[in-house]
């Protein structure tokens, strides 16, 4: 005996059509909290500029301005990477002493031509993102700790080639390598253009090509990615190299500007930073879900602030950092709040 | 008979030494869904995880249009054409549909995605299998049936020649489920081989040409559905006498005739906005009372309400005529409400705990002197209650996690129970748990409203609801419809109830079967 | 076949041992080769050295494994034991007794324990970020205090604190063994060790099963903060001086290491006390014993770097089996 089919009660219908005006407007909360996360931290750094500029006058100076943003493109091209991590669901600690890495190693092969510095600096850098890539994405263990690791050995790299923190490689009068951080087009100077170029093609990779679609997917979730086919390894494994370039890259442009002579600590706590720039952008830690633009006003909205605290009140640098932190904490606050408001029923 | 597609020869399979599946065979043949059943545990995810990649094979073979194969990954199983769809909606929230339909073969051009061709192509897809939905918009934002919908079109997309479901249905609607089971006779019609796995046999037996039963990793058998009568199944998924099944495999719970007393629960003119809409529901000693409805009907949100986990922006909730106040669910279960979660493993499972410290939860408070666990009176009430649920484990320490679903479930129960409620909340109680653990669940569900609790009972399944209740709820939207009593419930009137609120809908639909 | 099987589970039964007590095999293979190959290794002094210097690690560990067990972490420590050395120098300069200064140093870590507490548990922001955001504005505080600079502190006690011993084991490990104890018995015996697993493990179930979450959440955090207030003070009487910029630099990674390798999982859900004692114990072992060895502080780091490594990946679990 096979049991009849039971009577259809409805013909099937279109499942679109069927949630009517509750889950509507719950979408549409949805999608005004993440219209707010995503372009919250542009309309924050537009409203803080103009507030900035009337009322501390010096801060509106373009010279000013260039400066900020000569600044930031530094830590900007870190937290570019950055947010290649953090959408994959990863955080990469350890592109402080990448950072370092690529200064110290860019400086000492600068008397062997540009190419060769910027190259070994590059493949140095890339190359500490691709260990640990491995490792994260091969033997699945925690990024976090993995890039703490990261983190400490890195630096003790440093330390190590630079005979224990005792020597500072310089550049001695090679301009094209120089001109990478000195030089300017349009009054800007070159490593703002670079940043820019970097974000740009950042948002490009993130949005319109397969590898971003990748990355948004495994970072949304692993385990689907996975079952769906994706390149989940590969993925996990490239966003840490791209990280570890973008690193590698803003410590070149800093041993071009300052024609080297740096100190083995150089770029210490970088990560918090970049980090930061990201959570303000926009980017949620939890992966999945961030963007490009968010992380660059994120980034530009620390140095201005920081900036307007030394312009305006001309305060020292402990309150810069007080105001920093308490600027990030305001912020994932409200954040949290907000896509609470919009989420399901909180328990 | 043609040559099988795919064909699995005595495929074998051990975890840390634990038989998984042993020597089992399967042939599946194109234009024809092969359904896979069995307990929790009986080897179909296995079976699956083998044939797409996941797992490797210990002894065995898999073979593909005659040649042998040995997929490393699910991806080198999609790229031969084997697509799977899995039971939790497994996709990208937060990109739009038609990034999400694309996802892992999208068409570029000169590097870069060709959204246009993306977002053109995939609502022609999606539309061919009577989905309309705005592809632009981010995957989350929809309800979770379409997103469902939406993987298994992406799937089938694939130009798969086996498509592998996993109780695709388990989170959908009826009507969804009516949408889905169309959406496999065109598959089957397009000459694709189709894997069905599923716990709702009423599916199986709508839509499936060949039934295999798995049980303990074994081959129980594997045959025609002509030849098999839905009684037969069951005693064979079960391996026991089907004695205690009736005809139609259901339990049998017979109504009672209550005693008129004060009711134990009175919830009455639940309102949150956008969710719930003057919701009543009054419950007196010794009665179990139904929610029916859809999924997002507000079900749940109901007996989360009551139980304090849903914020109310009014309502009044008493127990025992006591007024409740706050609304949180600490405070519930201290006056005698208990709930168990929709989502066992994400909302009632402490994974890492054990058995013993999963159970002693809640009672927590109950079992501790000056801040200090008795660790005797946790041990004494574990044990009354594994004894009584009948939890299968090895010792009361065993990982929680460890446990089979229905195992998992009574430990849950077995948290509530001792904390000896005045009202039950129970929300799915049997949902994705084997046949036998199902009986033993509804059985219990009785025994203890005989013994004067309260009961509330959620069940996606109508004639859980229908079998179990002595009244009940119906509603739509967060809004109640009506309340049947008696022998009004049937599961006729229930959808009656429901589909005459949902008119309108039908002839959205119509219209859709018109543009067809 | 058959013997294959025994073998497998041989392995795997080496495996899940070692995941378990990894850390203590490392600790005694670093002892026995300190034993054999450093001079004087086994002498009182070296061990009084080790213990002198390992408390505050300890202290600031047992807070942190807190953390970890639900599912968080404290990127704040650091920047805690900073201001609480710098309310210790506040008070002490402003004239009041040290044991008011004391109190008022760990009072101060308390209270921004609660802070970290409130924010991860009320507005419900991931730890890691919120906790950031105190590292950074937490020092800055410090600095403030103290305006910056470094202060000297002449106080008697810190003499004891540093060179005080009962029956030959400093004072300082005797707080620290004290405090491991405590906070074991806490996480083993308590209703509120339970509901701290409970919450790792799974955050939503816990709140349906009636849990106070967000109380939980809270103490867990402010006891990471006492803890690390307690370690500053600890370190400021080394010092003999309340330097902010110095004070606790890079401790949260220095915690969170001993706690992984004492093999608490980030995840959540599990705390293992005696495990991150050991595992400061031995990452402080691992340093003194390079140094004695003349490994430069270069080389110190990196194989520090792989340890971190090795003992995640020894400690990583097993394939799930289904």
């Amino acid at each position: 005996m096979t049991a009849p089919a039971p009577a259809t009660k409805q013909p099937p219908v279109a499942v679109a059509a069927d949630h009517g005006g509750r889950e509507a407007a719950r979408a549409r909360a949805r999608a005004l909290t993440s219209l707010i996360s995503r372009n919250g931290a542009v309309a924050v750094l537009v409203l803080v500029v103009l507030l900035g500029a009337l009322l501390v006058p010096s801060f509106g100076k373009p010279d000013n301005l260039r400066n900020v943003a000569l600044a930031a493109s530094f830590i900007g091209i870190i937290a570019a990477g950055m947010t290649f991590v953090i959408i994959c669901g990863g955080i990469d600690l350890s592109v402080g002493s990448t950072y370092a890495l690529a200064t110290i190693i860019s400086a000492m092969y600068a008397p062997r031509g540009s190419f060769i510095a910027v190259g070994y600096a590059l493949l140095a850098a890339g190359l500490v993102g691709l260990i640990q890539g491995l490792i994260i994405a091969r033997l699945r263990l925690p990024a976090f700790i993995v890039t703490l690791a990261g983190l400490t050995g890195v630096r003790g790299l440093v330390y190590y080639i630079t005979n224990e923190g005792n020597d500072h490689p310089q550049i001695e009068g090679f301009r094209a390598f120089e001109t990478l951080g000195t030089g300017s087009l349009a009054t800007i100077g070159t490593p703002v253009w670079i940043m820019l170029v970097v974000f740009a093609i950042g948002w490009w990779v993130l949005n319109r090509t397969p590898f971003g679609q990748s990355v948004q997917a495994v970072g949304g979730n692993q385990g689907a990615a996975e079952l769906m086919g994706l390149p989940v390894k590969r993925t996990q494994t490239i966003v840490y190299v791209v990280s570890g370039l973008c690193a590698g890259l803003s410590g070149i442009l800093t041993t071009a500007l300052s024609g080297g002579g740096q100190e083995a600590r150089i770029g210490d706590a970088y990560e918090l930073s970049a980090i930061a720039a990201v959570v303000i952008g926009g980017t949620l830690l939890s992966g999945g879900v961030g963007s490009m633009v968010g992380t660059l006003a994120g980034v530009l909205l620390l140095f201005v602030i920081q900036n307007l605290i030394v312009q305006g009140a001309n305060l020292n640098s402990y309150v810069q950092q007080v105001v920093s932190g308490g600027f990030l904490l305001v912020v994932v606050i409200l954040q949290a709040v907000l896509s609470r408001r919009a989420g399901t029923a909180d328990t | 008979m043609t040559t099988p597609v795919l064909a699995v020869t005595s495929a074998s399979k051990r975890f840390a030494g634990v038989r998984a599946l042993e020597d089992v065979s399967i042939e599946l043949h194109a234009g024809s869904v092969h359904a896979l059943v069995g307990e929790n545990g009986a080897g179909k995810s296995t079976l699956i995880k083998l044939i797409t990649g996941v797992y490797q094979l210990d002894s065995g073979s898999v073979r593909l249009r005659g040649e042998e194969v040995a997929f490393d990954s699910p991806r080198s199983a999609q790229r031969a054409g084997i697509a799977t769809i899995y039971q939790e909606v497994h996709l990208a929230p937060q990109l739009s549909v038609a990034r999400n339909f694309f996802l892992g073969r999208e068409p570029t051009r000169f590097g870069s995605l060709d959204l246009k061709r993306m977002n053109r192509n995939s609502a022609e897809a999606l539309r061919r299998y009577g989905i309309v939905a705005d592809v632009k918009r981010p995957l989350g934002e929809l309800g979770l049936g379409i997103q469902q919908m939406v993987a298994i079109a992406r799937a089938v997309e694939t130009d798969a020649s086996v498509v592998i479901m996993d109780e695709p249905t388990s989170s959908l609607e009826p009507r969804e489920v009516d949408l889905l089971l169309d959406l496999v006779a065109q598959l089957k019609a397009k000459d694709v081989a189709i894997v069905y796995v599923s716990h709702k046999l009423d599916e199986v037996f709508r839509a499936c040409d060949t039934i295999t039963v798995l049980r303990d990793g074994k081959l129980v058998s594997t045959g025609p559905t002509s030849e098999l009568t839905r009684r037969q199944l069951i005693s064979r998924m079960l391996g026991r006498d089907a004695a205690e099944l009736d005809e139609s495999g259901r339990t049998r719970l017979g109504r009672r005739e209550l005693e008129d007393g004060e009711p134990v629960l009175r919830a009455e003119h639940l309102n949150r906005r956008l969710i719930l809409e003057d919701v009543s529901v009054v419950v007196r000693p010794g009665e179990v009372v139904g929610l029916a409805g859809l999924l997002g009907s507000g079900r749940s949100e109901t007996a989360k309400a009551i139980f304090g986990a849903l914020p109310l922006d009014s309502g009044d909730i008493s127990v025992d005529g006591k007024p409740l106040t706050h609304q949180t669910p600490a405070s519930r279960i201290r006056q005698g409400v208990a709930m168990l979660p929709e989502d066992r493993k994400a909302e009632g499972l402490i994974p890492d705990m054990s058995i013993r410290d999963n159970i002693g939860l809640a009672a927590l408070p109950q079992l501790t002197r000056s801040g200090l666990v008795s660790r005797k009176r946790v041990d004494d009430i574990v044990k009354t209650f594994m004894t009584r649920l009948r939890i299968k484990a090895a010792s009361p320490l065993q990982r929680v996690s460890e446990l089979s679903g229905g195992n998992q479930q009574k430990v849950l129960l077995a948290r509530l129970l001792c904390l000896n409620p005045r009202v039950l909340l129970l929300d799915e109680p049997t949902r994705g748990i084997d046949v036998g653990a199902k009986a033993e669940v509804q059985a219990l569900v009785a025994e203890l409203a005989e013994k004067g609790m309260a009961v509330v009972l959620i069940s996606s399944e109508l004639e859980e609801v229908v079998e179990g209740s002595d009244s009940v709820v119906v509603l739509r939207d967060g809004a109640q419809l009506g309340r049947l009593v008696g022998d009004d419930i049937t599961e006729d009137k229930i959808m009656d109830l429901i589909a005459d609120a949902a008119s309108e809908q039908i002839e959205a639909s119509e219209q859709i079967e018109a543009e067809k | 076949m058959t013997t294959l099987a025994a073998n497998l589970r041989d392995r795997t039964a080496i495996a899940a041992w070692t995941r378990e007590h990894g850390v203590y095999l490392a600790l005694l293979v670093l002892v026995v080769f300190n034993a054999i190959a450093t001079p004087n290794f086994l002498t009182v002094d070296t061990v009084q050295l080790l213990f002198s210097q390992v408390p505050p690690v300890i202290i600031v560990s047992l807070g942190m494994a807190l953390v970890i067990g639900t599912g968080g972490v404290d990127l704040s420590v650091g920047s805690i034991m900073a201001i609480a050395s710098a309310v210790l120098a506040k008070f002490v300069t402003g004239g009041s007794p040290i044991g008011v200064a004391m109190l008022a140093a760990v009072a101060a870590g308390l209270l921004v324990g609660v802070f970290n507490g409130l924010v991860v548990a009320i507005a419900r922001v991931q730890p890691i970020v919120a906790t950031l955001g105190v590292l950074v504005a937490g020092r800055g505080i410090a600095l403030v205090i103290t305006g910056g600079a470094l202060v000297e502190l002449f106080v008697p006690v810190f003499k004891d604190i540093r060179l005080g011993k009962f029956l030959g084991i400093p004072y300082v490990m005797i707080v620290a063994a004290l405090l491991a104890v405590a906070v074991s018995f806490l996480v083993r015996r308590t209703a509120f060790g339970y509901r701290l697993l409970a919450v790792g493990g799974n955050r939503r179930a816990s709140v349906l099963a009636g849990l106070p979450v967000r109380r939980t959440l809270v103490v867990v955090y402010a006891i990471s903060g006492t803890l690390a207030a307690v370690a500053g003070v600890i370190a400021t009487a080394r010092l003999r001086a309340s330097d902010p910029s110095y004070i606790g630099l890079l401790m949260e990674l220095t915690a969170i290491t001993a706690v992984v390798v004492g093999g608490t999982s980030l995840t959540g859900g599990r705390v293992r006390i005696l495990g991150t004692v050991t595992g400061a114990i031995l990452i402080q072992l691992l340093e003194t014993t390079l140094v004695s060895h003349n490994a430069p502080d270069s080389v110190a780091r990196m194989v520090e770097a792989l340890i971190i490594i090795a003992a995640v990946y020894i400690q990583r679990p097993a394939r799930s089996s289904r």
